[in-house]
């Protein structure tokens, strides 16, 4: 069976997303009879020529009635190569928090771009986005090339700004591609219509990118979801005595026998045996859900980490981080939230505002509030200490969030020890880099 | 452009049908039998991935225990159909070999196949599971909701659900809603809240981020769960197959009485009579969902096993919906507008 890839889509509005995630959905056949019929009758009722694909996605009424996406929407595709999962973000600048949500996932964002407009504050955003949450590849879509005579220069013009903001931010891997969404051109096929263009069409990119992780390289993390204990419930009395700690491995990998040690006790103990339902497994490895027997009965509750007793994280009070702030009122020193990471949740105060990202000029500037998409440095005090990892080392192990304690609102996403760039700008490179593109 | 005038048939091309059917659940880390290649070779770092089937699987039993630690109440709806019957499977996998920690829920709709709900009695029999039924009859003969004008009574479940969820006190409901299924779940997040009044607010949605789930709510609030949000209808089949898990009869094909209607093929029953003109069949077919009789179609079908179903699935030119369910054909927004009243 082919692998996953998980893809959030971002853009700003009236750059043609919706069209192009239709259009992908049309040309790889993922598209049902009925389904289509429908978007053919609701576009034929409101008189336009032909099948308005954003249909496809845009699903609620209101988004219907104004042309535009509101909400995160998933969709499901599969080619002979792989299977993705698409995460259709919306571009209104005040809807930032669903591109976040819709990149915390994402193997890849494919970023759309109007090329007669070029890098937008929310294309700044989006960026800024992706190389805060460290999505490992960014495709950048520059679209309605058919709009400017398939102009080489106009797509020029617009790739090199794009890389000169990547490189500003620190995205890791970017690469623009000249499309058509409405007719097609360089998104399932190469379009003959843009023949200085040499690279491969947007879906031979999302085939080709390799999946995401080696858990082999990674180091051992499980937050404990429950420990599993039915004493007199057990169905089969054999398991009256059963005791296991289930959770998700968040990285790594885990045999029988490995020596592990319980966060924040720091008790050490060694597996005994790893269960999948009634399967027993020799390992398991990220992000597989298990449940582990240990050696000792040591005290580990819902919400410890147990890891790998080498270089197992330092449980701390004190975090400093990045967050997103989606919150509608905004973040002041000395407000009091719940922190949630793993499957633990403890009291968190927020002591400082250390900074908010400036998306003009990336700059960090300093701050006393962080009002709703702002994107800002905190220091925070936990009530108890958690094994937080740091958000570059572990995207598992350095994410929480920050929920309201009074309505369970979530108001922040949140990466530990993240950096924001300051606006140092490294050498461009050259815009015809495409082929040095690492994947 | 090419849309107004090709019509797309899905061939999802994905993979053939296994010949042998261990060939999957034997695969990379699920398998104790397996010897595990050397370490740092090529083939070991290969072999740490899972499959498609097996990160899905991974993901809802994620949330399953989540969501059940985090409140006080779960339930959990189990209609009989398909992705009910493999919600409440994955379910069993995330807690064995304790019980499961909360109970099972179903809305009655009075319109239901007799061999489902005989499927559903036996299901919750063998897993020592309490069942909670909310019958739509109750409210029709007391007067508290009415026969729609076209006899369907799956918007009618509404009301009973919230009123057994206050009843309860049940603080969040599992369901196996999945994503792929229409353009209003599309939207929806894996943990949903729902207000004091049961409704859904879409467009302020909470933002749902990395793997980290938030049912925290309000009293008087509760949330849904789709542990299943991220499955297709393939992969429900195959997962199906897979495990070998087992369905309502009336999942594979067989001989049934039935009659045309819009175009889909209805099945006898006290709620679903024909109409002047409409005659009498007897054709082979099997169902893609199972609800309520009177606006459930059948599907020409030869599909005799769960390999069958998913060739079926996978060279399907239609959706699960658009091909069996009236109730979804009323307006371009009919599922959204019931599940802004509550409706799962």
């Amino acid at each position: 069976m082919g692998t996953l890839l998980r893809l959030a889509t971002a853009g700003s509005v009236d750059d043609g997303k919706s069209t192009l995630v239709g259009r992908l959905l049309h040309d790889t056949r993922s598209v049902l009879t009925d389904q289509l019929a429908a978007v053919e009758r609701v576009s034929r009722d409101r008189g336009l020529p032909a099948a308005d694909l954003a249909l496809l996605t845009d699903g609620l009424r209101a988004e219907r009635e104004q042309g535009i996406t509101i909400d995160v929407a998933y969709r499901y595709f599969a080619t002979a190569a792989r299977s993705f999962v698409l995460a259709d973000c919306p571009g209104h600048v005040q809807y930032t928090r669903n591109t976040v949500t819709g990149s915390s996932t994402a193997d890849v964002v494919v970023l759309l771009v109007d090329v007669r407009k070029g890098v937008l504050e929310q294309t700044r955003r989006h960026l800024a986005v992706a190389a805060l949450l460290r999505v490992p590849h960014v495709v950048v879509a520059v679209n309605k090339i058919d709009l400017v005579g398939f102009s080489e220069d106009a797509f020029r013009r617009v790739d090199a700004e794009i890389r000169q903001v990547a490189l500003d931010l620190g995205v890791g891997d970017v690469r623009a591609i000249p499309v058509s969404a409405l007719d097609g051109d360089n998104i399932v096929e190469r379009g003959a219509r843009t023949p200085w263009y040499a690279g491969p069409s947007l879906l031979e990119v999302l085939e080709s990118l390799p999946p995401s992780g080696d858990p082999g390289a990674e180091s051992f993390r499980m937050p404990v979801q429950l420990v599993i204990r039915p004493q007199g419930a057990a169905r089969d009395a054999a398991h009256r005595d059963y005791r296991g700690y289930a959770g998700q491995v968040a990285s790594g990998v885990v045999r029988v026998g490995d020596e592990v040690v319980a966060l924040p006790s720091g008790r050490r103990t060694t597996v005994t045996g790893i269960d999948l339902g009634t399967r027993e497994l020799a390992e398991a490895f990220a992000p597989q859900s298990v449940t582990l027997r240990l050696a000792d009965e040591i005290d580990i509750s819902r919400g410890d980490v147990i890891a790998a007793a080498d270089g197992a994280p330092e449980p701390v009070q004190d975090v400093s981080a990045v967050v997103c702030w989606l919150g509608d009122a905004p973040l002041r020193p000395g407000q009091r939230l719940l922190l949630k990471h793993g499957s633990r949740t403890v009291r968190a105060l927020a002591r400082t505002i250390d900074g908010v990202l400036d998306l003009d000029d990336l700059h960090s500037v300093p701050a006393d509030a962080l009002s709703l998409n702002d994107i800002g440095r905190v220091t925070l005090r936990l009530a108890a200490p958690v094994p937080v990892e740091n958000y570059a080392a572990s995207r598992r192990g350095g994410s929480f969030l920050l929920i309201d304690g009074h309505d369970g609102r979530t108001v922040a996403a949140g990466m530990v020890g993240a950096t924001l760039r300051t606006g140092v700008v490294p050498a461009p490179t050259e815009p015809e880099g495409n082929e040095e593109w690492q994947i | 452009m090419s849309a107004t005038t090709t019509l797309p048939t899905r061939d999802r091309p994905a993979e053939p049908p296994r010949p042998d059917r261990r060939t999957q659940s034997d695969a990379p880390g699920t398998g104790a039998s397996r010897r595990a290649p050397e370490a740092g070779s090529a083939a070991y770092a290969s072999a740490r991935r899972l499959t498609q089937l097996d990160l899905l699987e991974s993901e809802s039993i994620l949330v399953i225990r989540e969501v059940a630690t985090e409140l006080e109440r779960p339930a959990l709806l189990f209609s009989g159909g398909k992705d009910s019957v493999v919600l409440l499977h994955l379910a069993a996998k995330a807690f064995w070999p304790a019980p499961l920690p909360f109970p099972a829920l179903h809305v009655d709709t009075g319109h239901n196949f007799p061999e489902v709900l005989d499927f559903r009695d036996a299901t919750v029999e063998r897993l020592g599971l309490r069942l909670e039924v909310a019958r739509v009859q109750d409210y029709l003969d007391d007067g508290r909701l009415r026969e729609r004008a076209d006899g369907t009574r799956n918007p009618l479940q509404t009301q009973p659900l919230l009123d057994a969820i206050a009843h309860h006190r049940f603080d969040g409901v599992f369901g196996g809603a999945r994503r792929d299924e229409e353009k209003a779940r599309a939207k929806e997040r894996v943990v949903s809240l729902r207000d004091e009044f049961g409704q859904w607010d879409p467009k302020n949605q909470r933002p749902e981020l990395w793997n980290l789930f938030n049912p925290r709510h309000r009293p008087g609030e509760h949330v849904r769960v789709f542990p299943l949000s991220n499955w297709t209808e393939l992969d429900v089949w195959r997962y199906i197959e897979r495990e070998e898990i087992e369905l309502p009869s009336l999942y594979y094909a067989h001989e049934r009485e039935v009659f045309r209607r819009d175009g889909m093929w209805l099945a006898d029953g006290p709620h679903s009579r024909p109409r002047a003109g409409e005659v009498f069949e007897t054709r082979r077919l099997s169902y893609r969902t199972v609800g309520d009789m009177s606006c459930t179609g059948a599907v020409e079908s030869s599909a005799a096993t769960v390999a069958d179903v998913v060739l079926e699935v996978a060279a399907s030119t239609l959706t699960e919906r658009g091909a069996t369910r009236a109730d979804d054909r009323i307006s371009e927004a009919a599922m959204e507008d019931r599940k802004k009243e509550g409706y799962f």
